[in-house]
């Protein structure tokens, strides 16, 4: 009976969680919104000049009727905070403009591109698990300290290879020298192998030194000594108790790692020339067609909030002791005022995430 | 004794354990230690930090930390477990010997269902038994080791459970095999005095029911006189002694174990007074009847340093509209000169008491008179000024000294914030600080790192003291340290009262200790104060059910109060460490911290 009407209190509090976080992050999206339109549009120079100066020649001596024109029509002309609401406005009813290069709907623009990137982020990140996650396991089941040290050392090899150069040399040995694949070749599934490593690369290395040092803190706590001295072999202790554990802390930082993949794709498509984000992104800031930037940025910003907002609310399903009831009033009160618990366990609460990938988003 | 006939169920011979450091080799923590463990023997392997304790109980269970060397001979049912494969110590682990750890709250694994640990305990050892079986059986174990509702039980979390429930799960996996002996490390100083004797008379009963032998560690000498048949008093990884009970009780052979002994708080003696005549720190047995004229209650009444009345504190709880009574309508007096001791278990509020006495965390509501002036709601520099006259002393001096400030720098911290002195005077008061706890004055270049708790806690208290305060607050500041350190602080304690005239507010969960020190207790439970009154009266005739029980499961009750030779025969001179101590300490502490917990 009591315990049917927890699940009602949990289950309502949960509700009012989620809906508090979607305001939270629509917050997160407006602060993104406005500062990138400052930076932008309001601050001291001409957008429409940078607009015409990047997208041509043919616009390079605009005359003041041309200019004219290309103000009233991307509602320039107005003051700032009339252009501001008006921006904001269609912003919030899905109108993110129209790009200068091309012509089209900003949003048509991120659609079209972002099919693209989530292939090639979701291939980079099943690599870049797949490769951490054997680098980790592989350093701690090593009994060897110099070899596990060796071990350990790869990935900040890992992270400090500049994907540009990755790219470029695995496109030289993989698609020209041994020619197993085709990389200009968008249509065959093959292709998404070499951009797919190159973005990897860097990722895996990210999470194998999140993933080592969290299983080597986990291997020294009281329970898995507990777990040996039942007559359990490293491989049960190591797969079937630590490694859960161990990468609750990967789990915050996804955020994270999208993030760093979506600004790898930056460089991997342009290296690769395939039409994602990130070359939609690069082609725009070169082009400084302003609205697809912004469109980007707030593409960028909602990737981030709908991530947090995830991992938050897995969390708990896979930590017991983090309940959303935990979570909330961690996040709306960072007070001291945890009462002292008679046992002390939440002192001991994995940190939240949503600190972690606020961050990321800054 | 069984075991001098067959061979024993355990045997350990010249066991020699090094520890590989980084910078110096070799570090021995035990060194050629023997003894014996007959079939259904509890024996105690008593001893300080770093006298190997629980390196040994490692040993056993073939756990050391790789890198360590091990020579002697270690045997099992007469067979030799030195140089067993892994794969050998795999079969024997959770098998034949089983394991209770130290810290419960920290011992399973805070994601995994607490039936499926214990299921996993049965499964590394038999895998073929079909999973309904299994989860009988582990049903069957919790309810052995008295978990109310196993089956709902058994589909919690550990942080769901209390300490003392989470102990007797961790008892019922190691039982699932049905071992020949258990290795307990400390099973019980995590928990509270009520709930360890639980625990105890729990591990004390395997023994009867199952004929379980049992190797119980522990820095308690109530706890191994009340329950052992044998106990092997270890210090700095050598044997002292090897004996029953009754002899390390009644006739100890070693120097070592009597002065254990002496060290041990009791809670059948009187308060320790500093005799200024002979500098000697005296323990009076009580007289049944305290002479009604000096009771501290009458002076407390006449002269209190701090008053506070109906103090209320409740903090915003896991639930809406259901906050934490932590501290509900506690009055106390603080006698002039004198110490109001605060007793009580975990979550009682006696920590939170101590943080509203102090002005640290604000009041619900209540008055806080210091010294005539009420301090309840005073602010800003009026508040900052109040931190002259009121000090605090934490449990653990390691988090509460900075480890990059020098001793000095440490001690004129509250000196340098009031703007008092120049910087030379303050030097010298420094000097004069560390004098006063009896350390050398060339502590005052050192850094914490290099000294021992003890000594840190030494130079705690005389940071306390910098600004001459009116009260101290001590918060368990004796509770970490070891037993003999620990007598040194309370005698500290004592000889800087007399000395200073210092108004002491003394919180801990030790009864003895509180003893030692108090002139009036107060003790609380669940945040309220359950009884009160002069420490003479009510030690010797307590009212409430509560202190009854507290006092009750002091441990060493059964074999050591009643038996004791008078304290006042053996009266104990403040013996200040000398620098030489400090290489042993060091690895002491290297191992210590290694080992276990604070």
């Amino acid at each position: 009976m009591t315990r049917r009407l927890e699940r009602g209190a949990e289950f309502k509090d949960w509700g009012t969680y989620v809906g508090r976080r979607l305001l939270q992050g629509l917050l997160v999206l407006w602060a993104a919104f406005t500062l990138a339109f400052i930076i932008l549009y309001i601050l001291p120079s001409d957008p429409v000049r940078i607009m015409l100066s990047g997208s041509g020649a043919e616009f390079a001596n605009a005359s003041d009727a041309d200019l004219a024109k290309v103000r009233a029509e991307y509602g320039l002309d107005k003051s700032a905070p009339l252009q501001y609401l008006h921006a904001l406005w269609n912003a919030a009813s899905g109108d993110l403009g129209r790009s200068i290069q091309r012509g089209m709907p900003v949003t048509d623009l991120l659609g079209g591109a972002l099919g693209q990137t989530v292939r090639l982020g979701l291939a980079a990140f099943a690599i870049a698990l797949v490769l951490g996650v054997a680098v980790a396991l592989g350093a701690a089941f090593t009994r060897n300290r110099l070899v596990r040290q060796l071990v350990l050392t790869t990935p900040s090899l890992g992270v400090s290879i500049p994907t540009f150069w990755s790219g470029l040399l695995f496109t030289q040995v993989f698609a020209f020298r041994l020619g197993w694949v085709n990389v200009f070749d968008q249509e065959s599934w093959k292709s998404i192998l070499l951009p797919a490593l190159t973005l990897a690369i860097p990722t895996s290395a990210f999470i194998a030194q999140i993933l080592a040092k969290s299983l080597s803190a986990t291997l020294g706590e009281p329970y898995i000594q507990v777990v040996r001295s039942r007559g359990a072999s490293e491989a049960r202790v190591l797969l079937r108790n630590a490694f859960r554990n161990a990468s609750l802390p990967l789990l915050t930082m996804i955020g994270m790692i999208v993030g760093n993949m979506l600004a790898g794709s930056v460089v991997v498509e342009t290296v690769f020339s395939r039409m994602g984000v990130g070359r939609l992104t690069f082609e725009a800031v070169n082009a400084q067609d302003i609205p697809v930037v912004m469109g980007v940025v707030i593409l960028a910003a909602a990737v981030f909030v709908v991530i947090s907002l995830v991992v938050d609310l897995i969390y708990p399903l896979l930590d017991p002791r983090v309940s959303v009831r935990t979570a909330r009033r961690r996040n709306a009160a960072p007070s001291p005022l945890t009462p002292p618990s008679p046992d002390g366990t939440a002192a001991d609460l994995p940190s939240p995430t949503t600190a972690t990938i606020q961050g990321a988003v800054a | 004794m069984p075991h001098s006939t067959a061979a024993p169920l355990l045997r350990v011979q010249d066991l020699t354990v090094s520890y590989r450091t980084g910078r110096s080799g070799l570090v021995p923590a035990v060194r050629g230690i023997s003894f014996d463990i007959a079939d259904g023997e509890i024996v105690s392997l008593v001893g300080e930090s770093g006298s190997g304790k629980s390196t040994t109980a490692l040993a056993v269970l073939g756990l050391l930390a790789p890198g360590s060397q091990l020579t002697g001979r270690l045997e099992f049912e007469g067979q030799s477990l030195v140089g067993a494969t892994p794969r050998q110590w795999r079969a024997i682990r959770g098998r034949q010997i089983a394991f209770i750890p130290q810290d419960p709250t920290v011992s399973l694994n805070p994601t995994r269902r607490i039936g499926r640990q214990i299921a996993e305990a049965i499964r590394i050892h038999d895998r073929s038994t079909p999973r309904s079986e299994v989860h009988d059986r582990v049903i069957e174990l919790l309810d052995r080791v008295g978990i109310p509702q196993p089956d709902l039980r058994a589909r919690q979390y550990p942080h769901e459970l209390s300490g003392g429930m989470r102990q007797r799960v961790l008892i019922a996996a190691a039982l699932a095999n049905e071992p020949q002996l258990i290795v307990a490390d400390e099973p019980t100083s995590a928990l509270d005095v009520t709930v360890q004797k639980q625990v105890l008379d729990h591990i004390h009963a395997l023994r009867s029911d199952l004929g379980l032998a049992v190797l119980l560690i522990t820095h308690d000498l109530g706890v191994a006189t009340d329950r052992s048949d044998r106990i092997v008093v270890l210090s700095d990884g050598l044997v002292e002694e090897s004996a029953t009970a009754e002899q390390i009780l009644h006739s100890p052979s070693s120097e070592y174990t009597r002065r254990l002994l002496a060290a041990v708080p009791k809670v059948d003696h009187g308060r320790l007074r500093w005799d200024a005549v002979t500098q000697t720190v005296l323990a009076p047995e009580p007289s049944r009847t305290p002479p009604p004229a000096a009771t501290a209650g009458d002076a407390a009444s006449a002269d209190s340093v701090l008053i506070a009345h109906g103090l209320h504190r409740s903090f915003k709880g896991p639930r809406r509209g259901e906050p934490i009574h932590a501290v509900r309508n506690v009055s106390i007096r603080v006698p002039r000169g004198g110490t109001l001791g605060i007793v009580g278990e975990s979550g009682s509020g006696k920590s939170t008491l101590a943080r509203l006495l102090t002005r640290l965390s604000p009041v619900d509501s209540g008055r806080i008179v210091l010294d005539g002036t009420d301090i309840t709601d005073i602010t800003g520099e009026q508040l900052r000024q109040l931190r002259r006259r009121v000090q605090i002393v934490y449990q653990n001096p390691f988090a509460s000294l900075d480890p990059r400030f020098t001793i000095a720098r440490a001690l004129v911290e509250p000196l340098r914030a009031f703007g008092i002195g120049t910087a030379r005077e303050r030097d010298e008061r420094a000097a004069e600080l560390l004098s006063l706890v009896g350390l050398p004055e060339d502590f005052a270049h050192r850094l914490p790192a290099q000294l021992s708790g003890g000594q840190l806690q030494r130079v705690a208290i005389a940071r306390a003291l910098a600004n001459e305060p009116q009260l101290l607050v001590l918060d368990e500041a004796v509770s970490a340290l070891d037993v003999s350190v620990q007598a040194q602080i309370l005698e500290l304690l004592v000889r800087l009262q007399s000395e200073l005239g210092l108004s002491i507010a003394f919180i801990s969960h030790d009864l003895a200790v509180i003893r030692q020190v108090s002139d009036s207790v107060v003790v609380m439970s669940q945040g309220e104060v359950v009884e009160d009154g002069p420490a003479d009266i009510l030690f010797n005739d307590p009212q409430s059910p509560y202190t009854r029980a507290l006092l009750e499961a002091v441990p060493g009750r059964e074999r050591m109060f009643a038996s004791l030779p008078v304290r006042d025969e053996t009266p104990i001179t403040p013996k200040p460490l000398g620098p030489e101590a400090f290489d042993d300490l060091e690895a002491a502490h290297y191992l210590n911290s290694a080992l276990s917990p604070m």
